[in-house]
């Protein structure tokens, strides 16, 4: 009996070609006027060639996305316990919302007069952030998180140089995640790691060791990519500041701790906040994020243009240094930063509220902990006490295995549950970093430890092939990325002569 | 609260489950001295009525480009998108996905990602692209680092028809890695020569085409400039539209291309998020920052798509990494690339149309105003007038009669004396003949 | 005769005369895993020892590979563009990395000759 379908569907999952191939010349799924006539000024510079896009119906173009949609995995159809990556539900009243008439059609360069509203919008978002974070300043254009890290540094530049006291090194955890230390060289500063202790928090001796007046700040995640509170942190803020540096750090983990701990009471300097995180909005399959960066009073002077100014009769817009009174450091974005995505925070925000915002950090910490409770017999986890929003596991109960992090990570796929992150952070072999968020239910984290229980179970046995060639129910088993590397096909080339 | 499923009942078992009595017990590491008691003062939660009346009510204070005729760019621009793009953009597999690192379950994602990637360099007539950066702006920026990596020299040029924007981003992130930019003056007449700035330490020269003030011009003898220094032309294209009339950067000389991809999918929205677009020749690959969709086979031989090149990027290379850009603008990659699709070439080309006969009659019209004058020669939907006052202020008057008539050069540029009477005037496929002829009647008033 | 010796970094230098070729060793490709891309340096690159002087790239990282001796470049090798898989089929014979002018012959008296390059590769288990 054949098995193979005669297309290579399988029911409803359809084998979909690109655009490219699917192309009736001519054709378009718009139908658009016939343009009038009217003097040509392109200067003799018209494209001549043809750009060589395809030609579609409406019909197939929906057709195209719609059978391309059913091949994802979302957060609206599952459970995404990726750490660090807050992957909570993403309300659609925050879609309806961004657009709005009003907000969604305005220009960002309509005179200040027409838009009192969004300025105002900006203006209570920013009193949100700093409210809750418990600092003075905020600057809103930081396009994500990295972005916002990026924001904080130069900031922090700006400040030393100002002082006259410009510096060289940044000291970042082993722990952190990449984008530390590459946001640490496109400010031109030098990087240094420092060791976590045993206790898989940063080593406080090592950090006062490394501190001199060389370094110009200390990066830090708090509740840290091991999933911990930084218990050491009032010592930690105190030695970077007595060595006259600043204290950034990356709120990444923000969700733990929203509405009980302000990172101003840490002493922190800056800290960028990841809205599409922390505050619901969607991920979008990478994007668009908005990395809003908060700030101390020895940092405000220098937060970047441009900025809202509530005058007391209407809001302003401070849209170069040579309209501000204070000192930013320059320009980090085009227009005035991610408004879409400030809406759908703040209508999350007003959702929620404050007593809503306090009980979801409580119901992530609940939940990482309850899955750590039903799971630690079963996986090794990494560090002993409770854990913040997100549980770190390692590879040792695979140790008697031939199962890697890897392996079992895409065995969990064919269960149709999204895998958590592996091999991150680094200080631990074979990581798996689960960060189930509040917006799981118990019966869904009943569920999911089911699941991992019985991989883990499944993986002591002699069953490696099962996990070496997983997934097989997904839309494309293993892809081989050694290929794609090797010899990168990166956009669909017409056949020869075609 | 709707947006929380565990029930109190659920939560007293959990805690069992886990051996505390109460979810405090859970943050003992955090210093008592800073943990809050109760929450912040913020208003408390709210159900999707209240939260619509209030940010309905911030809506109701401005006014919106669709409410009165719009004829604004610098960067920006009002197009019309199809219905079904809508629809399809927040499909929950799209909308609520996350980056694509487990490809198996992402092939939706990494599919139209590898289409996109296609359609930018086609229309830019590159080799290559990537998957998307934040903007424009930030583009021009990780252009200019680029071209730096590459020549191994940190000098850059930038054109005065640059957008300011663009140009503020690149300078302000030059400052921060010792590295040295030139900026011409705002060339409102497009009359510059770079040519001449040129030495053997210059990376690359940084063009708007068209430029910000509107004219087209043929990079060609600009490219040859640079190459027989060995410096590389960067080209920024802020209005994507204008790449289905206009000769691409690719085929006037250019080796990296970036741009904004707004105009396609995405509404204005204020400012933001935007797309940027990043393409480039094929030599130069490595040096390219952001994400890239690359073709391979799965273990059963079927075509599919993966993150590839990665060791360019942060999550691997750390602080050697080619940018730190991690989220980038997915979701406004696929509105773009699924307009794109819409409309063909046909489409696209006719579109593009469309906007220069707009703009070419509305400066025409415009022209014949006393005391206006059009400054430019040539341009695709975009033109600069030169007014009899100070534009800010014509500007302010218009948008008193009901009418969004153009950017002042002023808000953009600062303290530039002469140009503080030029008005930046832009017009799509959605201005109709009677908001063209509302705009010529007010603006004749106000002066 | 070539005289062969090995670095902590798991590099290889074999030199023959003025000639030293650099690689990786078989124990270094297979931690690696299946390599992807190799960044070689280009002729008449100084390098200093324990300098970087190439980067080996597999899917998942991408590893410095420093300078064995003192001296200067005077060949990448161009096959590895084209096919870096050589570097895991023949890490110690076609999948050199470069070849270099030997500054200072006294520093290979600083590096591991091949029993005690085994040693130490057996003692990291």
């Amino acid at each position: 009996m054949p098995t193979r379908t005669i297309l290579g569907n399988r029911g409803l999952q359809i084998e979909e070609p690109l655009i490219f191939e699917q192309d009736t010349p001519g054709m378009s799924g718009c139908d658009l006027p016939e343009p009038e006539e009217a003097t040509n000024r392109l200067g003799g510079l018209a494209r001549e060639e043809a750009i060589g896009l395809p030609g579609l119906s409406e019909p197939q173009v929906v057709r195209h996305y719609t059978r391309l949609s059913q091949k994802n995995y979302a957060i609206d159809a599952g459970v995404y316990p990726l750490g660090s990556c807050t992957m909570k539900h993403n309300p659609r009243l925050n879609e309806k919302m961004a657009r709005l008439p009003g907000l969604g059609d305005l220009h960002p360069m309509q005179p200040v007069s027409t838009v009192q509203g969004a300025l105002e919008l900006m203006d209570v978002l920013g009193h949100w952030l700093k409210t809750l974070t418990g600092m003075p300043a905020v600057a809103l254009s930081p396009a994500a998180g990295a972005h916002g890290e990026l924001c904080g540094l130069m900031a922090v530049r700006a400040a030393l140089e100002d002082r006259g006291n410009a510096r060289k090194v940044v000291l970042v955890p082993d722990s952190a995640h990449g984008t530390n230390p590459a946001t640490a060289t496109l400010c031109g500063y030098a990087v240094q790691s420092i060791p976590a202790n045993a206790r898989g928090r940063v080593d406080l001796d090592a950090l006062k060791a490394a501190l001199n007046d060389d370094v110009a700040c200390f990066m830090l995640t708090n509740p840290n990519t091991c999933g911990l509170f930084e218990d050491e942190i009032l010592e930690i803020a105190d030695a970077v500041h007595d060595a006259g540096a600043f204290f950034y750090c990356d709120g990444a983990n923000f969700n733990a701790i929203v509405g009980r701990v302000r990172p101003g009471d840490l002493g922190i300097d800056c800290m960028h906040i990841n809205l599409h995180k922390t505050f619901s909005t969607p991920h979008g399959g990478g994007g668009p994020g908005s990395g809003p960066t908060v700030f101390s009073e020895a940092l405000a002077p220098f937060v970047p243009v441009p900025y809202v100014v509530d005058t007391g009769d209407g809001f302003a817009l401070v849209e170069s240094p040579a309209q501000s009174d204070q000192k930013p450091f320059g320009r980090m974005k085009g227009f005035h930063g991610q408004f879409g995505v400030f809406v759908r925070a703040l209508s999350y925000m007003l959702s929620m509220g404050s007593d809503g915002l306090r009980q979801a950090s409580a119901d992530a910490v609940l939940n990482a902990n309850y899955i750590a409770a039903k799971l630690n017999d079963v996986l090794t986890q990494s560090f002993e006490g409770p854990c913040m929003h997100e549980v770190l596991f390692d590879d040792r109960f695979l140790k008697d295995t031939d199962v890697t992090t890897l392996d079992f990570a895409k065995a969990m796929i064919d269960d149709g549950v999204h895998p958590m992150t592996m091999y991150f952070p680094l200080v631990v072999h074979g990581a798996l970093l689960m960060e189930p968020t509040e917006t799981e239910s118990k019966l869904g984290l009943d569920q999911f430890v089911e699941l991992v229980r019985g991989l883990a179970d499944r993986a002591q046995g002699d069953n490696e092939k099962y996990f070496k060639e997983a997934p097989r129910m997904t839309p494309r088993r293993r892809l081989d990325e050694t290929a794609a590397a090797r010899k990168p096909v990166l956009r669909w080339v017409p056949e020869a002569g075609g | 609260m709707r947006y929380l499923p565990l029930s109190e009942p659920d939560r007293q078992e959990m805690l069992k489950t886990i051996g505390v009595s109460a979810v405090d017990d859970l943050f003992k590491d955090v210093p008592r001295s800073v943990l809050l008691d109760k929450p912040v003062d913020l208003p408390a939660t709210a159900g999707e009525m209240a939260v619509e009346q209030t940010i309905g009510a911030l809506a109701g204070k401005n006014t919106g480009t669709s409410a009165v005729p719009s004829f604004l760019g610098v960067g920006a621009y009002r197009h019309h998108v199809p219905s079904a793009i809508d629809y399809l953009v927040q499909r929950g597999e799209f909308l609520t996905s996350y980056t694509p690192y487990q490809p198996e379950i992402s092939q939706g994602t990494l599919q139209y990602l590898f289409e996109f990637q296609t359609q930018v360099a086609l229309l830019t007539g590159m080799e290559v692209a990537n998957a998307s950066l934040y903007d424009g702006a930030t583009a021009v920026a990780e252009a200019m680092l680029m071209a730096s990596r590459i020549t191994k020299r940190n000098k850059a040029i930038l054109s005065g028809g640059l957008h300011p924007h663009y140009r503020d981003v690149a300078v302000n992130q030059a400052k921060f890695m010792d590295f040295q930019v030139t900026c011409a003056d705002p060339d409102p007449l497009a009359t510059e020569d770079l040519s001449a700035l040129i030495d053997n330490e210059t990376a690359c020269v940084i063009v708007q085409n068209p430029g910000f003030f509107g004219q087209v011009r043929d990079l060609s003898a600009l490219s040859e400039a640079c190459h027989e220094a060995g410096a590389l032309l960067v080209v920024a294209v802020a209005e994507v539209v204008s790449l289905g009339a206009i000769k691409s950067p690719g085929a006037m000389g250019a080796d990296i291309v970036i741009g904004e991809g707004q105009s396609l999918g995405n509404g204005l929205s204020f400012g933001g998020p935007y797309l940027g677009l990043m393409a480039c020749r094929q030599k130069f690959l490595r040096q390219m920052p952001g994400r890239l969709a690359g073709e391979t086979v799965d273990v059963e031989g079927r075509r599919g798509w993966v993150l590839t090149l990665s060791t360019r990027e942060q999550h691997i290379r750390r602080e050697k990494a080619t940018s730190n850009i991690c989220t980038n603008s997915g979701l406004c990659a696929l509105a773009f690339t699924m307009h794109l699709t819409m409309l063909g070439e046909a489409g696209f080309t006719r579109l593009a149309k469309l906007n220069h006969v707009a703009a070419s009659k509305l400066a025409d019209r415009l022209a014949t105003i006393e005391g206006v004058e059009l400054v430019n020669d040539t341009f695709f939907n975009e033109f600069t007038l030169r007014l009899p006052k100070a534009a800010n202020e014509v500007v302010e008057a218009l948008a008193e009669k009901g009418i969004l008539g153009g950017v002042p050069v002023s808000r953009l540029h600062q303290g530039v004396g002469d140009l503080g009477n030029l008005l930046l005037v832009a017009a799509t496929e959605l201005n109709t003949d009677d908001q063209a002829e509302a705009f010529q009647t007010a603006l004749k008033e106000v002066l | 005769m070539a005289t062969v010796r090995f670095t902590k970094d798991h590099e290889w230098v074999s030199v023959e005369g003025d000639v030293a070729t650099v690689g990786i060793t078989e124990y270094a490709q297979n931690q690696l895993g299946d390599i992807v891309y190799v960044e070689v340096p280009e002729a008449g690159r100084a390098v200093d020892q324990g300098g970087e002087a190439a980067v080996v790239e597999s899917v998942k990282a991408a590893s410095e590979i420093y300078a064995p001796i003192s001296g200067e470049v005077t060949e990448g090798n161009g096959s590895l563009e084209d096919d870096p898989s050589l570097v895991n089929s023949a890490a110690e014979g076609d999948g050199w990395f470069f070849k270099m002018t030997v500054g200072d012959a006294s520093q290979l008296d600083d590096l591991m000759d091949e029993t005690a390059y085994k040693a130490y590769v057996a003692e990291l288990g």
